[in-house]
Parts: C-alpha cells; sequence; structure tokens
C-alpha cells in the first residue's frame, strides 16, 4: 500500500522549449520511480538534440541512490551530446550526493580486456593443461613413493585418520551400496527375462545376472557410488583445508601434507572399494534371484547356475578392477583437493572435478581391463 | 648490522604472473625483537610472511634464517630450518578434526619421541600460556576467533621455536582481546625471547609491541619506510608516511590513555 502511494506522488514532467528540455521532478525519487522514469528519461534526451537541459527539482521530497543515479544519467547523457546542464532549486543533500560521482564511472581496464586474442587464448589455455599435466605426473610420483614408505614403515601411517577414513567411505556406504546393488540386480534380470523368455531360455538368466554383476556391474557401480560419496568428500575437505591455511600450516610445521592427509585417505578408499564391491556383487544376485523366483525357479537352481557360470576369475578380476578404481578416485579426489584456489566457491569446484575425472577415468580403465581380461582369457 | 641479523632478506623479488608485488626488498630481522611488517591492504604484507617462510618461492633474492636459505635448502637442512619458526597464520589454521590439545600435541608427535603423558602436559602448558587451559578438549568450531588465533600461537609455540611469524594476529578482533593479544606478544618476547614477525596494519598495537618496523608501498613495491615507529612519526623522510602514521596517531592516542585509566 504505502509502495503504491509513494509513487504515485511521484511525477516528473518533460518539457521541450527551444532547444531547451526542461525536466521538473516532484514527490519522491526512488528505485521504483527511477525505474519508471529511467527510459522515458533518456530517450527524451536522445531524441532530438537539445543544446541545454535543466532540471528542476524544487519539489523532490526523498532521493535515493537509484534517484541519484538517475540524476547522474541525466549528466552524462547531456555532457555526451555536449549539452549545458543546470540543476535548479535541488535540495543541497541531494546536489552534494550528485557531486561526489564523477562522470567517468567505467573502469579503465573493461575496454582492454574485450579484446582477446584466439592464438594467446589457445596458448594460455596448452600452457595451463601442460602445467596441470605435470603436477598429475608429479602427485602419482609423490603418492607411488608416499605408499611404498608407508608398506615399509607402517607406523608413520596415522592410525586414527585411517580408521575414520575407513569408516566414511566403507561402512557408511553400505544402506547405499546395497540398495542399488540389488535394484540393478533386479533391473538386469527383469530386461533378461523379457528377452529369454522368447527362447525359452529363463534359466540363463542366472548366468547372466551372475556374471555381467561380478564382471562388470558390480565394481562400476561401486566405484560410481564411491567417486560421489567418497571421492567429492575427499577432494572438498582438503580443498576446505587449503582454503584455510590448513595446508600451509602442515608444510610449514615440516609436515608434508600428502603423507599427513592424502596416504591414509588413498590407501583407505582403495582397501575399501573392493570390500563394497563383493557386497554390491552379493545384492545384485539377491536382486536377480527374485525375478527368478517371480519366474517359478526355486532359489537353489538359480544359486547353483550362478556359482557354476561365474568362475573365480571372473570374481577376483572384477575385484581387482573395483581396487584400481577406488586408487583412481581417491587419487583423483585427493589431487583436485590440494589444487584448490582460493575462496570458498573454489572447494565446490574441486568437488565437482573430483567426481567427473573419477568417472571419466573409471570409463577409460574399464575399457583397458576389458581389452585386457579379454588377451589374459579372463 | 647484517651480521647480527636471525632472519635476512636479502633483494627479494616476487611476481605473481606478470605482476610485481615486491621489488627487490633487503632487511634483516634482529634476534629478539619484535618486527613488525606494516602497509595498506593489498600492498603484499602477507606475500613476503608466506616468502619468509618458504611457502612461495621469490622470483629473485635470498632470505635467510641463520646460515640456512629459505629458498634452496633441501633435506635435513630443511627440516631443521623449518623447526625453528613457528607460523601463526590470518584464520588460526588449526585442524578442524582435532581439539585443541590435539592440535597442539601433534608438532609434538611427528617431531620427538616424547610419550603420551609428556606430550599433553607440554600441550596444556603452551595453552595456558595462552590462556587457554579451560579449553583444551574444544574443537576449533566451538570457540571464537580470537580463541583461535591464541591457540594457534600455541600451537605454532609447541616445539619452542626461536622465532614466530603471526599474520595480522589482531584483524579482526575487538579492542579488548586484540590488547590481550598484544599484551602476550610482549610477553613471551620477554620472558622467552622469541624473536617475532608480525603483519598488521592496526596501529594502536604497532605503537604498542613494535620494536622496529618496515613500511611497504603499494604503489612502488618497496619499502617506504624503516625503524622506530614513534621515531617515524616524527621524522619519516617520507611525507606520505609521516601523514600515515599522525593521521591515525590522533585517535590511536586517545584509545591508548582511555586504556590506561
Amino acid at each position: 500500500m504505502k509502495n503504491a502511494a509513494t509513487q504515485s506522488d511521484a511525477s516528473i514532467d518533460v518539457e521541450r522549449n527551444n532547444g531547451t528540455l526542461l525536466l521538473s521532478f516532484s514527490g519522491v525519487l526512488n528505485a521504483s520511480v527511477a525505474a519508471r522514469f529511467w527510459l522515458k528519461i533518456t530517450r527524451a534526451l536522445n531524441e532530438k538534440g537539445c543544446s541545454s537541459v535543466v532540471v528542476k527539482g524544487s519539489d523532490i521530497t526523498q532521493c535515493d541512490g537509484a534517484g541519484t543515479a538517475l540524476l547522474v544519467q541525466i549528466r552524462r547523457i547531456a555532457k555526451r551530446m555536449n549539452a549545458t546542464i543546470e540543476f535548479q532549486d535541488l535540495d543541497s543533500d541531494v546536489l552534494h550526493m550528485l557531486n561526489l560521482y564523477p562522470d567517468r564511472l567505467e573502469d579503465k581496464a573493461e575496454k582492454e580486456e574485450k579484446s582477446v586474442n584466439l592464438i594467446d587464448e589457445v596458448g594460455k589455455t596448452t600452457w595451463d593443461n601442460l602445467i596441470g599435466l605435470r603436477d598429475h605426473i608429479a602427485f602419482m610420483g609423490e603418492l607411488t613413493v608416499g605408499l611404498f614408505k608407508t608398506l615399509i614403515r607402517p607406523s608413520g601411517l596415522r592410525l586414527k585418520d585411517f580408521m575414520v577414513v575407513l569408516e566414511a567411505s566403507g561402512a557408511r556406504a553400505l544402506p547405499i551400496i546395497g540398495m542399488l546393488g540389488f535394484l540393478v540386480g533386479l533391473i538386469l534380470a527383469f530386461q533378461g527375462a523379457v528377452l529369454m523368455a522368447q527362447f525359452g531360455a529363463e534359466i540363463y538368466i542366472a548366468d547372466f545376472v551372475g556374471k555381467s554383476i561380478v564382471r562388470e556391474l558390480g565394481p562400476l557401480i561401486t566405484a560410481i557410488i564411491v567417486a560421489g560419496r567418497t571421492g567429492s568428500a575427499f577432494a572438498a575437505e582438503i580443498g576446505t583445508m587449503k582454503v584455510n591455511e590448513e595446508i600451509d600450516a602442515l608444510t610449514t610445521m615440516g609436515l608434508d601434507p600428502v603423507r599427513f592427509l592424502v596416504i591414509p585417505r588413498v590407501l583407505g578408499a582403495t582397501l575399501m572399494t573392493p570390500l563394497l564391491a563383493v557386497l554390491t556383487n552379493l545384492f545384485g544376485m539377491a536382486g536377480g534371484s527374485v525375478v527368478m523366483k517371480g519366474l517359478g525357479f526355486p532359489l537353489i537352481t538359480y544359486v547353483n547356475r550362478v556359482i557354476s557360470a561365474v568362475t573365480p576369475a571372473d570374481y577376483l578380476g572384477g575385484l581387482f578392477k573395483a581396487l584400481v578404481f577406488g586408487l583412481l578416485i581417491s587419487g583423483a579426489g585427493c589431487l583436485c583437493g590440494l589444487r584448490t584456489g582460493e575462496g570458498a566457491s573454489a572447494v565446490g569446484n574441486s568437488a565437482t572435478r573430483a567426481v567427473v575425472s573419477s568417472i571419466i577415468m573409471i570409463v577409460i580403465a574399464d575399457g583397458i581391463f576389458a581389452v585386457l581380461f579379454y588377451y589374459l582369457g579372463i | 648490522m647484517t651480521d647480527k641479523s636471525i632472519i635476512t632478506v636479502d633483494n627479494m623479488t616476487a611476481r605473481y604472473g606478470d605482476k610485481l608485488v615486491l621489488d627487490a626488498l633487503s632487511f634483516g630481522v634482529k634476534r629478539g625483537e619484535i618486527f613488525v611488517i606494516l602497509g595498506g591492504s593489498g600492498c603484499g604484507k602477507s606475500t613476503l610472511l608466506k616468502h619468509m617462510i618458504g611457502l612461495y618461492k621469490p622470483c629473485s633474492g635470498d632470505i635467510r634464517i641463520g646460515d640456512s636459505s629459505v629458498v634452496t635448502s633441501a633435506g635435513t637442512e630443511r627440516d631443521a630450518l623449518i623447526r625453528r619458526f613457528g607460523v601463526m597464520y590470518q584464520s588460526g589454521a588449526l585442524f578442524g578434526s582435532m581439539n585443541l590439545l590435539e592440535n597442539v600435541c601433534l608438532p609434538l608427535e611427528e617431531f620427538t619421541d616424547l610419550n603420551r603423558d609428556a606430550r599433553e602436559l607440554i600441550a596444556r602448558m603452551k595453552l595456558s600460556l595462552v590462556g587457554l587451559a579451560e579449553a583444551a578438549h574444544q574443537m576449533p568450531s566451538e570457540i571464537s576467533g580470537g580463541m583461535k588465533k591464541r591457540a594457534a600461537i600455541a600451537r605454532a609455540m609447541a616445539l619452542d621455536p626461536e622465532i614466530l611469524f603471526l599474520d595480522e594476529p589482531s584483524a579482526g578482533l575487538d579492542p579488548v582481546t586484540a590488547d590481550e593479544l598484544d599484551e602476550l606478544i610482549i610477553q613471551l618476547s620477554r620472558t622467552l625471547n622469541i624473536t617475532f614477525v608480525i603483519v598488521t596494519h592496526e596501529l594502536p598495537s604497532i605503537y604498542k609491541i613494535a620494536d622496529r618496523i618496515i613500511m611497504l608501498d603499494a604503489r612502488t613495491k618497496k619499502i617506504i619506510a624503516e625503524g622506530d615507529p614513534a621515531e617515524l612519526r616524527e621524522s619519516a623522510e617520507d611525507e606520505w608516511v609521516r601523514n600515515f602514521f599522525n593521521r591515525k596517531s590522533e585517535s590511536t592516542v586517545s584509545t591508548g590513555e582511555d586504556h590506561e585509566q
């Protein structure tokens, strides 16, 4: 209500008189009024050339930042058109506010930045990527050295941190791992059932579900969950520590951030991923059994079929894949965390980058494994 | 003068990319003094500090603590060098997953063979030195900014360093807490003969604690003034420096008197 009243209180009259533009303001000159009259006034100023502009403001009762901006805008346009400008009867406070601002408000650099050279840009991006690659390689080296040192001298591992990682990345992931494994097994068996029923070969659903879960989907789903839960958490944790100068504090205390922060995390997550994959496999096959039961096969038939279809090599191969995925995810998470820039938004960027690069690496590694296992006959 | 210095900065230049941040600085910090690096926002105070503690590498020039170079030393020499100083960061940089006692214990755990009881006792002693004995089992997220800074000083002192670097110890604190922190610094300097290198732009605390200051200039990226703050206020060569001190000092002097009353 009040807003409406103040709006109707305001009025701006535009008069044109032999090349003189007379603008008379009265009432409240605030943001809503300025918004209403902004275009009208700038248009009136720009439309036809005028040699002088007179702003009358004897009846202005209130003028806020936006109102002042309107007056500044009028002054700027007038200056640009080489028209003389005169403020008549303006309240001394308003005039004082107006005189705070220079006519030139643009940043000097604004125009210069716009001229971006394509070659410059390509070169800069290439250089940044090369630096990133160098960091990657250096980090892998540090990580390898650190892991070996820990294997040789396990007392150097910070046990408390390690246990926290085991719990957070392992035990706490159980419910979601169980649910997803179960659902994927169920869906897989169901899709298989639709297809195989056409040939009356429903019993082979057990082979299909068992082999594909154990060899491929179990490790893959586990890895994706670990990337989303643990990889991003590592990046965010370490990134926050970086932003908080905690990493600097470690360094100046003579403690190596890689040994102190990265090794427990990488070791913990790498050990936990295959264990989680075991559970994904189990729940996946349980999901398959529900469909088989629905099709009228007794559970024991399904179990026997799965046991005869899935070889130990399938099983161990899958778990080995999960181990490698775990290493890639936790390494990427920690590296992204350590490379976090300045400010709070940088932490979010690191977490995102950790998940995306983890998933890309998982898929690439999975492809390599597929080829490798094919030639090894696993 | 340089031969007595515990920290020597020799012709050091720093850049961020193409941007010159510090231009050929040379100065020394004497053993046992409270040395303040002063200047307005964005003049490179914190950058200089981070170079002095070896987090950043300068483009050219050298920084030495004792006889070891912060820039080039490596291996055991660097380990020994790092043990000679402690750092308090602007935010405190306490480890968020550990309580205050564990934070202070950490350097002891990593670098000494003391058993758990001894470590905890030492940590409690350091915490009581900064007035935080009661808060030993609180997490960093549960305590105020001033307490974090004091806890960070306790952690920096865990291994009894010769030098403490403090990055804006009184920034963002209320005058009373800031004053307490200044008292603590003076006390530690007198009783333990610790050399302090402090980055700040709080004039009241400079007058109170500084034995010697250098002032950095944001435009020329050089040292614009060096010496005793009270002398500089009277007779700095550069008029801008005199103005800087004098204009602020009017209000500073009055608050200083208020405190004494």
